[in-house]
């Protein structure tokens, strides 16, 4: 951006193409506001026009070239200088010259590899966006228009379910299963608790849902864990041979996928913990990973036709804000998200 | 989306009606009473009966009944600190202030106080005598279950048979 100097002279605006088609997508942005972007998926290509538009009728933009780039960046927070770019594709669009009145310029990344899936987090984020710039002398002129990449993942062939038993010797045994290991998004989790032994006063249990961002590496690594839900499945005392069932939906919480080493630069896990309070708040607690994907739905079916057979049906109707009927905005159905440290809690032995 | 069968609980062995009707195994309860003061003047101390009725395994006795004294539930607390992993809870207050002379009242031996300190001592040994991680301290089974407490004792866990 051009803040020094003689101020901006020229409006940049990126309109991509196909907007009428392309289902949009929220995105949390770093001070926790909500933005929507228009969606993308690996391997497509990205393409539209720049305008440009002169600020003052019948006045000259020297510039020393204009160019557009698609870029893919990891932002750690603490790292705020380096920026890891794993994706960086630059086009020239106008050669070292003259503006002398308000152009369209046509661009197209073909086909582009966007391997990773866009992620706003508490200490690091991943993003994708297209930036215009115009190079000056003394002060280049600068627009970026961000884009959303969501990874999809095919329904796991193998997909098996969690069963242990675990406890605390001659205080407390149960046995927990949950349906699966692999979870997407709106799936559900279905389980149950079974005690086998019950020495203790529990007053109630709850199942709770823990993302952890994990960035850096080695003797830098930190995890930041955040509860992302907390479900009672069980209010008062157990005896032994008491089954509890669990059925808890994902699609009322705020989840990503599960995002493994994303290159080298962070992770996000995670895990459902299985808590049992007794009567003086002591915290007996087991926490098991799961793994969260993105599954392909039939809406992306239909969009994919849409662009190939340009079936009429599938356009919007005019009016109002111009998008497809099948727009589908992931809306935010998200709990309040508790940091909570609990002291004084005792981890559940798994138990041969 | 979701078919019925998708969501259906996941089967489980039913239960006895053994299970589901026996007393509960974790049964513990201790009252901390009876507060007696002993001796004359400035000799005088209080002491409480505490009395445990369980069915957990791991005490000797399903019934018992002590007599203690303030200064052996703080030595209590001070062997737990030492030797078990667990936060313990604290006492209620020592009132040294109480201790003091020229007081209008009778100072440690005030009936409320005593009150206030019996619950006090009572919640403590509840909440201690509960954890897992206490149950198994020789001192926490000395102090509940043993007439006398022998402060020579060799300090260390119960073995669980």
């Amino acid at each position: 951006m051009s803040f020094f100097g003689f101020g901006q002279s020229a409006d940049v605006n990126i309109v991509l193409d196909g907007q009428e088609n392309r289902r949009t997508a929220e995105i949390k942005t770093e001070d926790g506001k909500r933005e929507k972007y228009y969606l993308y998926f690996d391997g497509e290509t990205v393409s539209g026009n720049v305008n440009i538009a002169l600020k003052k009728k019948g006045s000259k933009l020297e510039h020393q070239g204009i160019k557009i780039e698609f870029i893919g960046q990891i932002e750690l927070y603490y790292d705020r200088g380096n920026h890891h770019e794993f994706t960086s594709l630059v086009k020239e669009l106008v050669r070292p010259g003259e503006l002398t009145h308000d152009v369209s310029l046509n661009f197209e990344f073909s086909q582009v590899e966007k391997p990773y899936e866009s992620y706003t987090g508490a200490n690091v984020r991943l993003r994708y966006f297209l930036r215009v710039t115009i190079v000056k002398r003394l002060s280049d002129v600068v627009k970026e228009q961000d884009i959303v990449v969501h990874t999809l993942s095919q329904y796991p062939e193998l997909n098996s379910s969690i069963k242990m038993e675990v406890g605390i010797e001659d205080c407390l045994h149960i046995e927990f299963e949950y349906n699966k290991s692999k979870y997407h998004l709106k799936d559900v989790i279905v389980g149950k608790i079974y005690f086998l032994l019950v020495r203790i006063k529990i007053k109630h249990m709850e199942l709770q849902v823990i993302k952890r961002e994990t960035t850096g590496t080695g003797p830098n690594t930190f995890n930041e864990n955040e509860t992302i839900a907390k479900y009672e499945i069980m209010d008062g005392a157990p005896v032994r041979g008491e089954s509890i069932p669990i059925r808890l939906f994902l699609s009322g919480y705020e989840l990503t996928p599960t995002m493994k080493d994303i290159n080298k630069k962070f992770s996000v896990r995670y895990y459902l913990n299985l808590v049992l309070v007794d009567e003086e708040e002591r915290r007996y607690f087991k926490q098991q990973e799961i793994t969260i994907f993105r599954r392909a739905d039939k809406v992306r079916k239909n969009y994919q036709a849409a662009l190939s057979h340009h079936n009429p049906s599938l356009l919007s109707d005019g009016g109002g804000s111009g998008k497809s009927q099948y727009q589908n905005t992931e809306e935010d159905k998200s709990k309040e998200a508790d940091g909570e440290t609990v002291n004084n809690d005792e981890g559940i032995k798994g138990m041969i | 989306m979701t078919t019925p069968t998708a969501t259906a609980r996941i089967s489980s062995k039913k239960q006895t009606l053994e299970d589901a009707y026996s007393p509960p195994a974790n049964f513990l309860e201790i009252d901390v009473s009876d507060p007696q003061t002993h001796g004359v003047a400035k000799k005088r101390y209080t002491d409480y009966e505490v009395r445990m009725k369980t069915n957990l395994p791991v005490f000797k006795l399903k019934e018992s009944g002590v007599r203690r004294r303030y200064s052996d539930f703080e030595w209590l607390r001070n062997e737990l600190e030492r030797d078990s992993k667990i936060v313990v809870p604290p006492l209620p207050g020592k009132a040294f202030k109480r201790q003091l002379p020229f007081r209008g009242d009778d100072g440690l031996f005030e009936d409320e106080f005593i009150e206030d300190r019996r619950k006090g001592l009572e919640q403590f040994v509840n909440k201690v005598a509960g954890h897992p991680l206490a149950q198994n301290e020789k001192c926490l089974h000395m102090f509940l279950q043993e007439p006398v407490i022998d402060k020579n004792y060799v300090p260390g866990k119960i073995r669980t048979t």
